[in-house]
């Protein structure tokens, strides 16, 4: 059996699945049932200064897409960090950090860009026994306006300031989280780097308006007519988080930091993928909004199912697996050259790949009598669409040609070894292939 | 003591009184909004697509399926009802499963197609109860004789008159709708609805309908075409076939379409008497359609005795299925021989068929079933508007021969489509097809350029 034991940044719990800085981890009621239900750690809902807590809206909170079956693909929300007391938080935190020793307790932060106020709180939460600090540099909507959250996240040199703070005030290990609604992520996580952050955790949620409603010409979710941006989170994120996630796993200024992945993880799967693109390990949140704390469950032994099956015993063996595999387009081998195969048994005859191919791609794909679908190797480019609208797995794949063959198309014969646009004739900018 | 199923004798109220609501409610209910969704979900957007092919009146199925899917049910509707204007009896009772939805691609690769005939349903449903959606092009000044009120004469009649054409409908009966009205099972098309798509259907106006009207007995053919510009026929198949048997005359053996008919212009299920033992005689989907609601009546044994294999029925894998899960017994491979009974119907005995070169003979293995109750579903037959030379009408027996577009005669002004054609199956949508394709045909040729 894998060992799904996780220690990231020396905070250790069961397994690597957290529950994200969100309503599921605002109050100990959620907390104690998420850690009963089996989640490894939570990062409790974002605090606020002493003082009058925040409001939020009193109308609804969150839009959402989905697809034709009400299955919730993503979601977006217009709520503030924790509208509750410090105090209260606070308090709770202490008893669940001392009910649950094994269980990784993180407090997410947000206070003014001040050092008064990061130096006024850190204490606070520190003394409440808490496994470490993730600083909310990313929260989009509502705190932004106020000069937190994302307002912060988006100043590579605010980032780095309050990191510093952080480290300068506590000792406990410091997460920064970060923001997608920047141009370039590294430069966020650099800065990160750069102020002594332990590790970085994203992606927080992203700027979107889910829908308007078309009969009121009011955005969702709608307050009285009227609606604001919201942070997107959920399935639909997941590709842009996992980019950035992997951006960070290997841009040398980020000296390997240890990142948190977040963004849209729903199944194990999803997990193995931020775990193998550059994440310790992962938090959680749409998908315990949308199915409950439960979900868990199926992660976990998904997780543990794919590690054993590969012979991996532990959660770091997986870790940045496939890092070295991210590559720039400039490096990727033009001598693989490939073609579209369709297996007549199993294709249904919809024609949907011939519809694609003939009227946005290359032609490719022949309509021959009795709906038999073929490629036309000899205009076949290789871009994977048919594969993508195919209805059926497996029934079309891209097959690899063997080299010394000749590719129809280009009358050039398949070279063996690895060439790339480096080194191609037609770059203007070519070095010499070494 | 009430009567019950077990009651002899050919009797009403066998069942409970609230057995019957239930026995004949919707076979396929409506889709609610969401299940439509989930349903129009499945459908892969084939290109040129073979459900497309499959369907008679060629509706544009992956078209309407999407409009469905992104909310507007109501284009849907225009897209279905564009191509067949009786979309909504269609989706009704279509046997989807030997068209649309057998070619569609999900059918070939998980066995479960797309629910075509229900999408179909939910589509029409949302415009039937609005105002009609098409209107009358500027009048022609021509007119057309309709044949027939039944779903070739109605789709002819629309057209022509969303044309421009003044068109009058001759009707045999005292409504209008054909079989839809007077055949089709009752769990396929309850609550009046064919009714109420006759009139929708009319209420683009220009069209007049006159009933009780018979070609052929009270208006001749050739009447018709000298006050009209264009004649269409959509006359269905009046006769039966006799079954030339020992004792068919019996009291209790009757054609299974009027034992339907019967039904269908009943308000209340529960007046009409049926026998405690049912025969019906035939394989189509009248013979499925009789013994069907034979039981749903309350009948104790309906058995239904086909004389080929069950593969050569009519009546579609479906159809059967849906008679034997109503518990109607299906024999095949076997043919009566004769009627027996003092006064009236006791028993039908029948003999296993063996094949005679290449007819059917009853042969030496028979048996005998109780029967109190024969229905006679054997196939039906055209009962001709005219025998007059003059009228040039290619005809022979059964049915009228037609050309492309639904001409009867080469040159002439006479057109035909639906049952009474030999071209086609025989089906509800096949006559819509060809009423719709013999109104462009007329069209065109009245408009000059046929
Ligand atoms: C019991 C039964 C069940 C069926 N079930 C189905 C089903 O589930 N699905 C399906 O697709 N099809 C079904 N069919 C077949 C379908 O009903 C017919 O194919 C369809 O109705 C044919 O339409 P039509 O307009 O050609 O003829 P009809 O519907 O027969 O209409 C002909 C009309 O012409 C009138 N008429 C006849 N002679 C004259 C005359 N001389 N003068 C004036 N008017 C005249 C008749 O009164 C009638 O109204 C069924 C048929 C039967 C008998
Ligand atoms: C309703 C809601 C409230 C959130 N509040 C916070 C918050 O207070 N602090 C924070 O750091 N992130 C907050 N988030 C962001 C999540 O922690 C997480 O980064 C994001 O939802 C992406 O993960 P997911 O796709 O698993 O939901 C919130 C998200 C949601 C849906
Ligand atoms: S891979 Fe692209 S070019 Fe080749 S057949 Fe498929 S769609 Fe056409």
């Amino acid at each position: 059996m894998a060992d799904l034991t996780s220690n990231f940044v020396g905070i250790k719990s069961p397994n690597p699945f957290w529950l994200a800085s969100a309503p599921p981890t605002d109050k100990a009621y959620n907390v104690v049932r998420a850690f009963k239900a089996g989640w490894g750690g939570v990062v409790w809902k974002t605090l606020g200064e002493e003082g009058p807590p925040v409001v939020n809206v009193n109308g609804p909170r969150y839009g959402a897409i989905w697809g034709a079956d009400r299955r919730l693909l993503g979601m977006n929300n217009i709520e503030l960090i924790t509208d509750r007391p410090l105090e209260v938080n606070l308090r709770e935190i202490k008893q669940v950090k001392r009910d649950w020793p094994d269980r990784a307790v993180v407090v997410s932060i947000m206070v003014p860009c001040e050092e008064a106020a990061w130096k006024a709180i850190l204490p606070l939460v520190e003394e409440t026994g808490a496994d470490g600090i993730e600083l909310n540099f990313g929260c989009p909507h509502g705190m932004s306006e106020r000069g937190m959250g994302s307002a912060v996240g988006q100043v590579p040199e605010y980032v780095e300031m309050v990191a510093r703070w952080c480290k300068q005030y506590s000792r406990m290990p410091v997460i920064v989280k970060l923001t997608p609604n920047i141009t370039d992520v590294r430069h966020s996580a650099r800065a990160a780097v750069k102020g002594g952050a332990d590790a970085v955790s994203l992606i927080n949620t992203i700027n979107s308006i889910t829908s308007v409603d078309l009969d009121t010409m009011s955005p969702e979710p709608s307050i009285d007519g009227k609606g604001s941006h919201g942070g997107y989170c959920g399935p639909a994120v997941k590709p842009i988080a996992l980019h950035m996630v992997a951006d960070i796993a290997r841009d040398e200024e980020c000296k390997g930091i240890p990142i948190s992945g977040i963004g849209g993880i729903t199944t194990w799967r999803d997990a193995a993928e931020f775990l193998v693109l550059g994440a310790g390990n992962l938090q959680v949140c749409t998908a315990a909004m949308t199915y409950g704390f439960k979900v868990v469950e199926e992660m976990k032994s998904g997780l543990s199912q794919w590690m054993d099956e590969k012979g991996y015993t532990s959660v770091d063996q997986v870790s940045r697996r496939a890092v070295p595999n991210i590559t720039d387009w400039r490096f990727l081998n033009l001598n693989y050259v490939a073609k579209a195969k369709i297996d007549q048994d199993l294709c249904i005859k919809c024609g949907r790949c011939y519809a694609a191919c003939e009227d946005t791609s290359h032609q490719a794909i022949a309509m021959n009598p009795g709906r038999v679908f073929e490629v036309i190797d000899a205009e076949c480019v290789a871009c994977n669409l048919c594969v993508n609208v195919c209805p059926v797995e497996n029934c079309i794949t891209l097959e690899p040609m063997a080299p010394g063959t000749t590719d129809p198309r280009t009358g050039l014969v398949v070279e063996p070894g690895y060439a790339n646009w480096t080194t191609h004739p037609n770059n203007p900018s070519a070095v010499a292939a070494e | 003591m009430a009567d019950t199923q077990m009651t002899p004798g050919v009797i009403a109220g066998r069942l409970p009184p609230d057995a019957y609501a239930e026995n004949f409610a919707d076979l396929h209910p409506p889709l609610d909004r969401h299940e439509a969704a989930v349903a129009a979900d499945r459908c892969y957007f084939c290109h040129d697509a073979p459900c497309i092919t499959a369907c008679p009146t060629d509706i544009d199925i992956p078209l309407f399926i999407r409009q469905i899917s992104t909310g507007t049910p109501e284009s849907a509707a225009m897209t279905i009802f564009d191509m067949n204007i009786l979309g909504g009896m269609c989706a009704r009772v279509c046997p989807t499963e030997t068209l649309c939805e057998e070619a569609c691609v999900r059918e070939a690769a998980e066995g479960k197609p797309v629910e075509i005939g229900r999408l179909q349903r939910y589509a029409t449903d949302t415009l039937m109860d609005r105002p009609h959606p098409y209107t009358r092009a500027k009048p022609t000044g021509r007119t057309v004789a309709v044949i027939g009120a039944g779903p070739a004469g109605l789709a002819c009649a629309h057209r022509l008159a969303m044309l421009g054409h003044g068109v009058t409908v001759f009707e045999a009966r005292p409504k209008s709708g054909g079989l839809n009205e007077y055949g089709i099972a009752s769990y396929k098309t309850p609550d009046g609805f064919a009714q109420k798509e006759v009139e929708w259907l009319l209420s683009i106006s220009g069209i007049t309908i006159r009933h009780n009207k018979q070609v052929g007995r009270d208006i001749s053919l050739a009447t018709l075409r000298k006050d009209h510009d264009a004649v269409f026929i959509g006359i269905g198949l009046g006769a039966t076939n006799a079954l030339d048997i020992e004792g068919s005359d019996l009291p209790g053996v009757e054609d299974a379409v009027d034992f339907i008919a019967r039904l269908r212009q009943s308000d209340d299920p529960a007046t009409l008497p049926i026998g405690r033992d049912v025969v019906v005689i035939g394989g189509g989907m009248t013979a499925v359609d009789a013994a069907v609601q034979s039981r749903l009546l309350g009948a104790q044994t309906v058995t239904m005795v086909y004389r080929r294999e069950a593969e050569r029925m009519n009546a579609s894998l479906f159809e059967r299925e849906l008679a034997q899960t109503n518990g109607v017994r299906i024999i095949t491979g076997a043919v009566p021989v004769r009627v027996t009974g003092q006064n009236r119907v006791e028993a039908v005995e029948f003999a296993y068929a063996v094949q005679d070169g290449g007819a059917l003979r009853p042969g030496p293995d028979r048996f005998t079933l109780p029967a109190d109750q024969v229905l006679r579903a054997i196939g039906q037959s055209m009962v001709p508007i005219t025998n007059d030379p003059a009228d040039a009408i290619e005809q022979d027996g059964a049915s009228l021969h037609t050309g492309p577009g639904g001409r009867t005669t080469p040159h002439g002004y006479v057109f035909a489509g639906g049952d009474c054609t030999a071209t086609g199956e025989n089906l509800t949508v096949t006559a819509v097809a060809q009423g719709r394709d013999a109104a462009m045909e007329i069209h065109a040729t009245l408009m000059g350029d046929g």
